[in-house]
């Protein structure tokens, strides 16, 4: 196992890991409280996945294989960036394969294969205060939750409906987990949220700007917030992905000349992948 | 395919770094700058590296001044990210900038005032000419000349002022200061942590913040008590040695704003101040944090609070160039998942719009 | 005459990994009981699951209490570098070896901020999967069934409190020899 020369296992120091391995463990048993850590200034900079980075760095070990997505995809140039500093300082395997990852990275997406126990989903997310557009002031949004009170929340949904019929969120919708605490489920589309929830997969969130780490536990109930009237619908493209054909999937749009054309494609790149080997390995056989 | 074009990413991230060294560099058939020559003649720019990297190594930050291309925050942020690396032995005693050994000292209150005024090494009243004599190479200038170095101690401003009861006495606390890079910051905050988070901040932010105070975003009365430039012994207290040792030297400017305060109902009226120190030369920037301390400090004095730079959440959260410059260039990392989606939903909303405009 | 101090872990850095992991999926998946690996031969009365959970997570930052004794203390305060408190409610993570101090009587956080609860660390006689409690809430499927040995009768009547104190509450880790489960705060336990 070889890794950078002058740095730790994982980059961190064991100090580092150790605080942040104790915020993790109260975020798992405060399912969606934020928990404030010493957030380090990490070499990539804060709002390209630092936050995701420390979790990782922190829970990763030698017998784990990492897997890590931007937009859904292996190979977009941040995802490439946030692999090689892995394989650099830990040493590990890592994989495009969701199911041969035991941690998954992600910005903006959950994968499209279901996850399932033993696997550990890390979010990196930007703003973790869902209330933050609505109360900016931090004092105060702590407060909110304290007594769970999430009537602006509701309001600004209900004046959306009024307004335009829909609620106009569609992407970093926000949910109720467990009942009791609103959170942020980082900007993943809106059509992701159902995955969130009772995942068998432990979801944990970095936000390493905010200085916020929280948890959704396996088997949690993760509620998009929704009235009985207007119920949740998460929105996808009415299309088929153009190379695997996939109609459950989620779309990336892709322009193709300056007359209107476009085609749709899977986001997920390593689903897409796996569906369009099936189709050639039936064809083979 | 346009789709074909995002793949291969780690490709495109070698030759991206590749490029990035070779412009760095510049023309070869220039002689490469060496990190000394950085250290010594972009001196200014080191001690900012310094200041808001927060860390005292005039090297490391040479080395963050030439990696980053003379680029300050990409300086400062290489050097927070070097930093944060380091174990954290100990803490210093608190310095004692009141033994300062002085090399710049002036005071807008006083004509002369014990220890005397000393300009030093300052831009201040040279004119604004470009020098084409500096674009030859020429000569080393001649050296300045010295004067006698005065024998008198240089009391602080503020301190005269307390003898007579006019400045407001600073609580004295022997508690051990919160570190913003260990804990992050609750609010309310106090204000060792506060000196603390905008030592650390961006020069410009704080800059146009205290600028806003003197235009009437929050009522100040500023006054430069004192700006002092020089070296001040750093001490600690090893456990094993129970007694203070000193362990070198730091360059700082510490500022002292004295301001009006109209008084409470417990408080005569009085001047209170505002500070400011940073690491290295760093003048403006040392005016502008005491500008921005006083304007904190309207809450607990009893002042209105309304303008920004007396927000504490506000300018905290704000100030820290290296969050800032992190979070808004992130917008150019692929976001078309979300934009997707708001597509998909915009497309639903115009629809739904349409469709009743039509009944 | 003191006896030479225990060695800590062999491998500090992915030791404490090793046993971090565990801790995380016992503290994600209540009732789970999770096996440590490795040689910690921690001084008496400190078992290996107890004594490898407070390397990993007890430092110069979290206030630890414990009965455990003198040998343990010096070990602790060795390996760790964590200050000891005489005061149950001072400490961040307390370990336990005989009955344990009562809930009440620790940090449980508040509602603004619950996450500074303590971690109460159990040693008790046995752990065993699939007979005993009934677990069920956040991290369980349906129902985990877990047995537990040599916790003090009240246990439950005081975990109910706990849990009804919810988002404050304490935390409870459970070590028997190399095994170790957990007891978030949001654990609802069913006896039979």
């Amino acid at each position: 196992m070889s890794t950078a020369t002058g740095y730790n296992f994982a980059y961190l120091d064991e100090d580092t890991k150790r605080m942040i391995r104790r915020a993790i463990l109260k975020a798992v048993a405060i399912p969606g409280h934020q928990v404030p850590f010493g957030s380090r200034e990490m070499p990539l900079p804060y709002g390209w996945g630092t936050g995701g980075i420390q979790v990782t760095a922190s829970i990763i070990g030698p017998q784990d294989r990492l897997k890590v997505i931007d937009q859904g995809a292996d190979d977009t140039t941040n995802a490439v960036s946030i692999r090689r500093f892995f394989a650099r300082v830990a040493g590990v395997p890592t994989t495009e394969r969701t199911s041969e990852a035991s941690i998954i990275q992600t910005r903006h997406r959950i994968p499209e294969t279901p996850l399932r126990e033993g696997q550990i989903l890390v979010y990196q997310v930007p703003m973790p205060e869902p209330l933050f557009r609505l109360e900016p002031r931090v004092a105060e949004t702590k407060r909110l939750h304290a007594m769970a009170d999430y009537g602006l929340m509701h309001v600004r949904l209900y004046e959306d409906i009024a307004r335009h019929g829909h609620i106009a969120i569609s992407y970093n919708y926000p949910v109720m987990v467990n009942g009791r605490y609103l959170m942020a489920p980082s900007p993943i589309p809106a059509f992701d949220n159902p995955k969130m929830d009772r995942m068998p997969a432990l979801q944990l969130f970095g936000a390493g700007r905010e200085k916020r780490i929280y948890a959704v536990p396996p088997y949690t109930a993760v509620r998009s917030l929704d009235f009985e009237d207007h119920p949740f619908e998460p929105v996808r493209a009415k299309a088929a992905c153009a190379l695997c054909g996939s109609r459950e999937s989620y779309l990336d749009e892709v322009v193709t000349d300056d007359r209107g054309g476009r085609m749709f494609l899977c986001s997920d790149t390593d689903y897409c992948g796996e569906r369009q080997a099936a189709v050639q390995r039936d064809a083979a056989e | 395919m346009a789709y074909v074009a995002v793949k291969g990413g780690e490709r495109a991230i070698e030759h991206a770094h590749a490029w990035l060294a070779e412009e760095r560099r510049g023309d070869p058939a220039l002689p490469e700058l060496t990190v000394a020559q950085v250290e010594q003649q972009m001196s200014l720019a080191v001690d900012r590296v310094m200041a808001e990297g927060a860390c005292f190594d005039r090297g490391l930050a040479a080395l963050a001044v030439k990696q980053a291309r003379g680029d300050l925050i990409e300086a400062a942020f290489l050097l927070r990210a070097y930093r944060t690396t380091l174990p954290r032995f100990g803490a210093s005693m608190p310095l004692d900038t009141g033994a300062m050994r002085v090399r710049r000292r002036i005071s807008a209150t006083y004509k002369d005032l014990p220890g005397g005024q000393v300009l030093g090494p300052t831009f201040d009243y040279t004119h604004r000419l470009l020098d084409f004599a500096l674009a030859a190479e020429g000569e080393p200038p001649p050296p300045a000349p010295e004067s006698p170095a005065e024998a008198a101690a240089m009391p602080r401003v503020t301190g005269i002022l307390a003898q007579e009861g006019l400045m407001a006495a600073e609580p004295h606390s022997e508690a051990e200061p919160g570190d913003l890079t260990r804990e992050p910051l609750a609010f309310p905050a106090d204000r060792p942590l506060r000196l603390q988070a905008l030592a650390r901040g961006d020069e410009g932010f704080l800059l146009g913040l205290g600028y806003s105070t003197q235009r009437g975003y929050g009522n100040a009365h500023p006054f430069v008590g004192e700006i002092r430039l020089g070296e001040v012994a750093v001490e600690i207290v090893p456990p094993e040695l129970g007694f203070a040792i000193e362990i070198g030297d730091l360059t700082v400017t510490e500022c002292q704003m004295v301001n009006q305060f109209a008084g409470s109902r417990t408080e005569p009226p009085q001047f209170t101040r505002g500070y400011g120190l940073v690491f290295g030369h760093g003048e403006r920037k040392a005016m502008a944090m005491s500008l921005v301390d006083r304007a904190l400090r309207a809450a607990e004095l009893g002042e209105d609070a309304e303008a920004p730079a007396q927000s504490q959440e506000f300018v905290l959260y704000h100030c820290d160039n290296v969050e800032a410059t992190g979070f808004v260039e992130h917008l150019k990392l692929p976001h078309y998942v979300d934009f997707q989606s708001e597509l998909e939903k915009l497309r639903q909303l115009r629809a739904t719009a349409m469709q009743e405009a039509a009944e | 005459m003191t006896q030479p101090l225990a060695a800590g872990f062999a491998d500090p850095v992915l030791e404490a990994q090793h046993c971090f992991r565990a801790l995380l999926e016992a503290m994600s998946r209540p009732g789970r009981v999770q096996r440590l690996a490795g040689a910690l031969a921690p001084p008496a009365p400190l078992n290996l699951a107890a004594a490898a959970a407070l390397l990993t997570l007890a430092d110069a930052d979290t206030p630890v209490w414990t009965d455990a004794g003198a040998d343990a203390e010096a070990w602790l305060r060795f390996h760790a570098g964590c200050p000891l408190v005489a005061e149950p409610g001072a400490a961040a993570l307390l370990l336990a070896c005989g009955a344990p101090p009562s809930p009440p009587a620790l940090e449980a956080g508040t509602e603004e901020e619950p996450h500074r609860a303590a971690t109460l660390i159990l040693q008790v006689t046995a752990l065993e999967e699939g007979t005993g409690w009934r677990l069920s809430g956040p991290g369980i499927e349906v129902a985990h069934r877990l047995r537990v040995a040599g916790l003090p009768a009240d246990f439950l009547v005081a975990w109910a409190t706990n849990r009804a104190r919810f988002p404050c509450g304490v935390d409870v880790v459970l070590c028997a020899g190399e095994r170790l489960a957990a007891l978030p705060r949001t654990v609802l336990i069913e006896e039979g």
